[in-house]
């Protein structure tokens, strides 16, 4: 049953440069279609963590597999095909500066090959949905801190990931937005997509009945459920 | 992709800017050479068909107490008898005394010398002449008569030829080396520049090919601007030597007048900048990727 599960940890571990670990002994699988989100204090290892599940990283020790192939053994020529399922939303937005919010918001399509007129009839869509249907054509520097958030989380979803990880999706948006977001992200979940969601946000959390997966000094406190749950 | 939209601001590197340039002058060179190898290839060749078909006798005054005259009319004769000559040239006094006015000056003493009659000889075309026997005939008839079908001068110039041929190559090699260490050192500085931004449309699912198409088709443009920028200038640099040489009386000279596929062959030259550029890119995008995860 293992490797049906979308993420699957088994005594993963993590540390940079040879240094102290950042990630230790980490297990646990996430099914398909479930919503999690990832807690824990600042420095605990979310990110850390969100990064070996959207292949950024690959793991000092144990097993991590995603969508049941192991990172460890993937050739180099099968990680873009793997990293197309994975939407992510990076805490700092990541957004091309020299590219317009329809540009950033399209370049996982055009990235996949998708065809021009399908582009343009997509993304104008989902970024009109995000409440930015007036800044197709802006550069990120002239959005705010939220609308640059919205165009990433928009790229983030744009292709209809399998797996969305999310790295404060909402830490710059008033808590209207957060909460359209989360039923943008909950909508996602409900046709598939399985969410990770990295937050300090307890209200967030309490508000939507979700899972967690609570991080602390790099230790996974609470997992839910656990590899062997779901095997 | 669009090959003309670019994902990564490649065209803000400053390390972009300069390599139209470096280009336009390697083209330069590179056109300069070719051009200069086509010229003296064109001479060369105009030297070989002037001598081609053709024989100089130089009969030598013999001794002095003998009719110089008796000797040069039985080599004219013997000449006029051999079927492969089509026709006989004596030379004057005064042709022989130019001839030799560079070495021995051209003052009167040079009439009291002893010169050897030199005649041209010109031969039928396609015609073959046994030289061994004709030199043995000649010395026969008069002592001393010596034959020179420029065999020497024809190797030395043939020697010459590709001697430049060869020089060219290596300047070309050179000069294309130069272009592609250029566009090595400008792509991977991009590489590092654009280094978050790879990383990111790589994270979004991009395979390296699609980001070393990127760098391709920014090294093409600037490719085909700098070979445009070099060929430009070394057409002018080629017409204004051309119009020089034109004015000067000097056969020996290379004319610098090329036929229309001399110039197309230059006209190349940015082509084959710019797809060298676009290569050798790709190659190390390629490559440097490679590395990373």
């Amino acid at each position: 049953m293992g490797n049906a599960s979308v993420v699957l940890f088994e005594n993963a571990g993590v540390r940079y440069e040879g240094g102290p670990p950042v990630l230790q002994n980490i297990s646990f699988a996430l099914p398909p279609g479930s919503f999690h989100f990832l807690v824990g204090p600042s420095g605990a290892g979310k990110s850390s963590l969100l990064r070996l599940m959207y292949l950024a990283l690959r793991p000092a020790e144990g097993r991590v597999s995603l969508f049941g192939r192991d990172v460890s053994t993937l050739k180099r020529h099968e990680i873009p095909e793997l990293r197309r399922r994975i939407g992510v939303v990076f805490q700092d937005f990541r957004l091309l500066d020299h590219l317009s919010a329809m540009d950033n918001v399209a370049l996982p399509l055009r990235v996949a090959g998708v065809r021009e007129s399908e582009i343009r009839r997509h993304v104008p869509e989902l970024l009109k949905w995000v409440g930015l249907g007036d800044h197709l054509t802006s550069l990120p520097a002239t959005l705010s801190g939220g609308q640059q958030q919205r165009v990433a989380i928009a790229r983030a979803v744009i292709s209809r990931p399998s797996l969305l990880l999310a790295d404060e999706p909402t830490g710059n948006v008033d808590d209207a937005i957060a909460v359209r977001l989360m039923y943008l992200f909950e909508e996602l979940n409900k046709l598939g997509t399985t969410v990770v969601i990295a937050t300090h946000n307890e209200g967030l959390v309490s508000r939507f009945n979700h899972r967690q997966l609570r991080l602390e000094h790099g230790v996974l406190r609470t997992a839910d459920p656990k590899p062997r749950d779901v095997a | 992709m669009s090959f003309l939209r670019s994902d990564l601001p490649l065209d803000r590197d400053a390390s972009g800017r300069f390599l139209p340039w470096i280009i336009g002058f390697m083209v330069y060179l590179a056109a300069l050479t070719l051009a200069g190898a086509m010229a003296v290839d064109e001479l060369v060749e105009r030297w070989q068909a002037g001598l081609t078909g053709k024989l100089t006798v130089q009969v030598a005054p013999g001794p002095s107490d003998g009719d110089p005259d008796d000797r040069i009319d039985r080599v004219l004769e013997l000449l006029a008898e051999t079927p492969a000559v089509a026709g006989v040239e004596l030379l004057g006094e005064r042709d022989v005394a130019r001839l030799l006015e560079p070495w021995l000056g051209s003052g009167p003493e040079l009439a009291d010398l002893p010169l050897p009659a030199l005649i041209a000889v010109e031969l039928r075309k396609g015609a073959t002449v046994d030289l061994a026997s004709l030199r043995q005939q000649l010395a026969e008839a008069a002592p001393g008569t010596t034959v020179d079908d420029h065999e020497r001068w024809r190797s030395d110039l043939t020697t010459f030829a590709r001697s430049v041929e060869l020089l060219a190559g290596v300047i070309l090699s050179l000069v294309g080396g130069a272009a592609i260490l250029t566009v090595v050192f400008a792509t991977r500085t991009g590489l590092s520049i654009h280094r978050r931004v790879i990383e990111l449309v790589h994270l979004i699912g991009a395979r390296d090919s699609y980001i070393a198409q990127q760098f391709e088709a920014h090294a093409l443009r600037l490719g085909l601007v700098g070979g445009v920028l070099g060929v430009g200038l070394a057409t002018a640099t080629l017409l204004g030597l051309g119009r020089l040489l034109a004015g000067i009386e000097a056969p020996l000279l290379p004319s610098l007048s090329f036929e229309l596929w001399q110039w197309l062959t230059l006209a190349m030259l940015p082509l084959a900048a710019a797809g060298i550029a676009m290569l050798t890119a790709r190659l190390t995008v390629l490559r440097t990727l490679s590395r990373v995860m």
